[in-house]
């Protein structure tokens, strides 16, 4: 681009004081390019690097049993982090169960009927929540539920806890894209005949598809890596546990407990946990997309 | 062939002024008496408190094309649009006043919204076939969403509908398509195709060729003649010549002091355009203003 634009920019001006702006300018917009290419570079290389960090450190402790075996008490060889693997599978899938729901509707309510007042709390209360740190939610849902209803650690209260970080993280990003969805597919399909709740189920979500399904894989993979809430309410689990309203454990805490433990060996398996978790978060996003793949209304 | 001179004018971008108009059909048919399709009856409507339509009332008859001409911001759109009841839709909008459509006030207490969009078609300035769909989920869109799932049926409406809409030939082999890969003139003419695949009775256009590259624009107009066989269609347009062409009857419509629309003019095309009774008309229609 650049060369074409310096061998014919002299045959259309010939005057020299347009030159040299333009060759200034020039300078100007390779700088700027360079400058957000180094941008974008430098973010793509963070990520690469935590990647292949995470996979150095965590690969050695990676073998069947680790998938496949409970943990074993410290000064035992071998055992695995299949609990955790389990227990962060089964108390995301509630909270995602819980959370999605949830905040798609409260999307679509702020999107496609909030008016007035009480759509403006609704969005202040939401913006509320995302601002609140992750321990006082996990704080709130040990009070609420391990303290007072259950009465124990659950994996439940871990679950009630993610979808509460999950809502805002879905209602937010979903409302913006329901927005980007233009009035007319909106007056195209009322003007068919179609009530404004099909309309909005039949061709204002699926037209918004995959940023819905971005909202809802950017909450859960930020959910996954909550550890927090969950080392107030799943508390862990050393044991295998299907029951979610029992003690249960997760690869957040799991990681954790490893990471802040004195044996190199732990940290090891720390680090192969947490290859592990990402591993399952990019299983989870890649297993929502299949699963909503394919057009709005289903094939001919 | 009578609209070649026009035609082709228009392609070079020439301007014809004063229009001269020929004179689509001898005035007895124009002028046959039928029951009128819809009738608008003192029709007043408001965005928030801006009255946007000051009493207009009008008979549209059926199985002809009614275009409406006027100036930017003049009503035109919200006429139509309060026609199927499609006004109410943007915030804080209302209407007052009656639409009859065959003899039945759409506006009356217990009409549905619903009920009336099913039963009157409507084509938009943009065209916008859903983008998730494909070309033939474009065109049986509203009896599916209606629950009509025999493929059978299905696929004859959209047959049907798509030779209706001049679009078969086009479009047979890609019926599997995106609606969003066709081009502009196609997807206007989807868009038609997907109004009419619902039997309406009545088929509004609210300027369905602005967007559109005269080729185009000749196809639809081409459209619209046929589907006058058919249906009661009722047209926005901006472009007075469009409205010379393709229309039995125009209504000329103008801002009052308040810029609220009002029908200032309504007659059959020729009158309108040849011995216009008002002076605002004249004045439009010859290019003094607007």
């Amino acid at each position: 681009m650049a060369t074409q634009a310096t061998t014919v920019a002299p045959k259309l001006f010939t005057r020299q004081s347009i030159r040299g702006q333009q060759r200034s300018r020039q300078l100007v917009d390779k700088l700027m390019t360079g400058l957000i290419t180094t941008c974008a570079a430098l973010a793509v290389a963070m990520l690469l690097f935590i990647l292949v960090y995470v996979i150095i450190r965590g690969a050695p402790a990676l073998n069947f049993a680790f998938f496949t075996e409970r943990p074993l008490p410290m000064g035992e060889v071998g055992g695995g982090v299949a609990p955790a693997i389990i227990g962060t599978l089964l108390i995301m899938g509630a909270a995602a169960l819980m959370g999605v729901p949830v905040g798609i509707g409260t999307a679509i309510y702020l999107a496609e009927y909030g008016r007035g007042r009480f759509a403006t709390i609704v969005r202040f209360v939401i913006d509320l929540i995302a601002g609140v740190p992750s321990i006082v939610v996990g704080v709130f849902v040990w009070a609420l539920l391990v303290r007072q209803v259950i009465g124990h650690f659950s994996g439940f209260a871990g679950s009630v806890a993610l979808a509460i970080i999950m809502i805002p993280i879905v209602t937010r990003t979903v409302e913006e894209v329901l927005r980007l969805v233009p009035d007319m597919y909106r007056e195209a399909s009322l003007a068919l005949g179609v009530p404004q709740w099909k309309t909005i189920i039949a061709i204002v979500l699926p037209t918004a598809k995959s940023g819905v399904i971005t909202g809802v894989v950017l909450s859960m993979a930020r959910a996954g890596g909550e550890t927090a809430p969950l080392l107030l309410t799943a508390l862990g689990n050393q044991f295998f546990s299907f029951d979610l309203f029992q003690p249960m454990a997760a690869l957040p805490v799991q990681i954790y407990n490893y990471a802040v433990s004195p044996y190199d060996d732990w940290h090891t398996k720390a680090w192969g946990a947490a290859l592990i978790l990402i591993m399952v978060v990019g299983l989870l996003s890649f297993i929502t997309r299949q699963v909503t793949r394919g057009r709005g209304l289903g094939g001919r | 062939m009578r609209n070649a001179r026009y035609t082709k004018a228009n392609m070079m971008g020439e301007e014809i002024r004063p229009i001269m108009v020929t004179v689509r059909e001898s005035e007895e048919t124009l002028e046959a008496p039928s029951a009128p399709a819809v009738t608008v009856e003192h029709l007043n409507a408001y965005y928030g408190t801006f009255r946007a339509l000051n009493d207009v009332s009008l008979e549209i008859r059926a199985r002809s094309v009614t275009a409406v001409i006027g100036p930017s911001g003049c009503g035109k759109s919200t006429l139509v649009r309060c026609i199927n009841r499609m006004h109410e839709v943007a915030p804080g909008a209302s209407a007052s006043g009656r639409v009859l459509v065959s003899g039945e006030d759409i506006y009356a207490p217990d009409s549905d919204p619903v009920q009336v969009r099913r039963h009157i078609g409507m084509v938009f300035q943009k065209p916008n076939p859903f983008p998730m769909m494909s070309v033939w989920q474009n065109v049986v869109a509203g009896l599916r969403l209606e629950g009509i799932s025999d493929k059978k049926r299905l696929e004859e409406v959209a047959e049907r509908s798509l030779r209706k809409a001049a679009l078969w030939d086009e479009v047979k082999d890609k019926l599997h398509m995106s609606g969003a890969a066709l081009s502009g003139g196609q997807q206007q003419r989807l868009c038609i195709a997907r109004a009419i695949a619902m039997e309406p009775e009545v088929l509004l256009m609210d300027e369905p060729c602005s967007a559109l590259d005269p080729v185009a624009t000749i196809k639809i107009e081409d459209l619209i003649r046929e589907l006058r066989e058919s249906f009661t269609i009722i047209i926005v347009t901006h472009n007075m010549q469009q409205a010379a062409r393709v229309s039995d009857r125009t209504a000329f419509m103008l801002m009052d002091e308040e810029r609220a629309g009002q029908l200032i003019e309504y007659g059959s095309t020729a009158q309108i355009f040849t011995n216009p009774q008002d002076k605002r008309t004249e004045g439009y229609i010859t290019g003094r203003f607007g």
